[in-house]
């Protein structure tokens, strides 16, 4: 099944009681179906917005809608057809993985014995067949994740919400989980948080970047990529003198130096580095290379503003 | 089952049944609390403050429904997270609500019907005494769990809301002459006890039983305190809850 809507946030912004501002001006209209990641480092406003748009926070001030709906005015309804994981959700520790999925499927209006029924199936295809009926608190941090993610799948919501579903979680149990989320995107909407580059790039079909609360960059990995002039990128340690001529050249600020350039330069250089057997890693843009260009960007921006602010 | 039975349903299973399957030890807390009270008044008083114990009993049975309602929806809010996910789901918070009122009641259930039955063989009064008994045990019962509720959606520490769940119920059960006659307390202390609702609730209860008597004023304007508090306690846990957080 494939949504013919869209979400739309029109400057949605969130200032906190304290005033701290978590979302400035955010916005953007995007297709409602398939995964979409929010990525930002810690306190860039990811959770908060993922709030906003599942209803559970009011926005200070801007618009959004779900296919439609309102976040405001029309949250009975969309409730109705949304599911929710928050940061730090957790299983309940006195009840076992069936009972917390049909539960939470009989908060969804779903009756005693559908609810039990779906449920175990939800558990079975999160691969917890065996462990169906043990108690939540003797199962294993990813266990317990996978219980939540069963949650959210048995149920019959178009539009999913996980706020930084794979926080802890080994890798091995983290690929279990993009596993399952693959599986969810195929025929809804998941908006995803993370601060893991890698597991964006792997599961999402699009990829928001917020810094500091306001949106830097949003789209597809090939229309991100398309935002860096160059497709390759060069790391080498620090005063290392490369000739660069085609590519600009970023400081990473942990001893090494970022090259963003084209294929033929990168070989070059490559060939260079590899005869004066220099340390170096050459690949293709990854999500880390476009959000480290993006938010090193945006913070040169800030400090371009508050030059001008200054005099 | 309707819809509004199940999600009604869910909330009795989080926070009774299953809970009650895997911690029985809460569930005897809960029974002992109101006996033991009950217990100490009997040997102190000789007997003569059985009446009064027991309506005690009822009242705090009721009243701490709701303040532990407070402590396990703060819980399973904080902890779990549990409310964010069913705020995101076609669940309305006063049905979300009443779920957990039951729930409550379900855990209060073994004492009240023990003291149900203490109260049916040594407590002789009108039917409309017990019914006046069991208004104001319902009207206690709407006005904690309102409170209960409303304290809860604010509540962002566990450890702070079981501490206001302790305080709660030292200050409106245990101090204020729930369990004992308020004839006990001298003036002009006497006056402090009418801070609490429970007071009101009590002296109704204490006037039901014949322990003693009040002029029919005096209980007019505990009846008319009683009913506007639980409709001020009601509609704070209405309006005043935060649901959707702003």
């Amino acid at each position: 099944m494939t949504r013919d809507g869209v979400i739309k946030c029109e400057n949605i912004t969130k200032v906190y009681a304290g005033g701290k501002t978590a979302l400035s001006a955010v916005s953007f209209t995007i297709p409602a179906h398939g995964i979409f990641a929010i990525i930002g480092r810690n306190g860039a406003g990811k959770t908060t917005l993922a709030r906003v748009l599942s209803t559970l926070l009011e926005p200070s001030s801007g618009q959004a809608s779900i296919d439609g709906l309102d976040i405001m005015k029309d949250a009975n309804r969309l409730r109705e057809r949304i599911a929710v994981v928050p940061q730090e959700g957790r299983t309940v520790a006195w009840m076992t993985p069936v009972q917390t999925v049909s539960t939470y499927l009989m908060w969804r209006g779903i009756g005693y014995k559908e609810s039990l029924r779906k449920a175990r199936e939800a558990v079975e295809q999160v691969g917890m067949a065996g462990h169906a009926d043990r108690l939540n608190r003797t199962l294993s941090g990813g266990m317990k994740r996978k219980v939540l993610v069963a949650m959210v799948l048995a149920s019959d919501a178009e539009f999913i919400f996980l706020d930084e579903p794979s926080t802890g979680l080994d890798p091995i149990s983290r690929q279990e989980l993009w596993r399952l989320l693959i599986e969810l995107g195929k025929d809804r909407f998941v908006l995803l948080t993370t601060h893991y580059l890698e597991e964006a790039e792997r599961v999402a079909d699009r990829i928001g970047i917020l810094d500091d609360g306001k949106l830097v960059a949003i789209g597809s990995m090939e229309e991100l990529r398309s935002r860096l002039r160059h497709g390759y990128s060069l790391k080498v340690p620090e005063g290392a003198n490369l000739p660069v001529k085609e590519g600009e050249t970023i400081a990473l600020g942990n001893g090494q130096v970022q090259v963003l350039t084209t294929r033929d330069e990168a070989l070059s250089l490559s060939k260079m580095l590899i005869e004066a057997k220099a340390q170096f890693s050459v690949n293709p843009v990854t999500l880390d290379d476009i959000f480290t260009y993006m938010v090193g960007a945006m913070d040169a921006e800030v400090a371009e503003a508050k030059e001008v602010e200054e005099e | 089952m309707s819809r509004f039975g199940s999600q009604i349903l869910a909330s009795i299973l989080v926070n009774a049944i299953y809970e009650m399957r895997n911690y029985p030890a809460v569930l005897i807390i809960t029974v002992l609390s109101p006996l033991s009270f009950l217990t100490l008044i009997f040997f102190i008083s000789g007997g003569t403050l059985l009446a009064v114990g027991i309506v005690g009993g009822l009242i705090m049975s009721m009243f701490s429904a709701g303040t532990s309602l407070q402590a396990d929806l703060s819980h399973l809010k904080n902890d779990f997270k549990l409310q964010d996910m069913v705020v995101g789901s076609p669940t309305k918070a006063s049905v979300y609500v009443a779920g957990m009122a039951i729930s409550e009641l379900i855990y209060a259930s073994p004492a009240l019907i023990i003291l149900a039955v203490l109260f049916g063989l040594f407590v002789h009064v009108t039917l409309a005494a017990v019914l006046g008994i069991v208004l104001v045990m319902l009207m206690m019962f709407l006005m904690s769990i309102s409170l209960g509720f409303a304290l809860a959606t604010f509540s962002s520490d566990i450890v702070q809301s079981f501490a206001f769940t302790r305080l709660l119920s030292l200050v409106f059960t245990t101090l204020a002459p729930v369990y004992y006659p308020i004839t006990y307390i001298p003036e002009p202390w006497r006056y402090l006890a009418y801070l609490s609702p429970t007071t009101y609730a009590a002296q109704i209860g204490h006037v039901l039983v014949g322990y003693y008597e009040v002029p029919s004023a005096q209980l007019m304007i505990d009846w008319a305190v009683l009913s506007s508090l639980t409709i001020i306690f009601l509609w704070i846990g209405m309006k005043k809850a935060r649901w959707r957080e702003k």
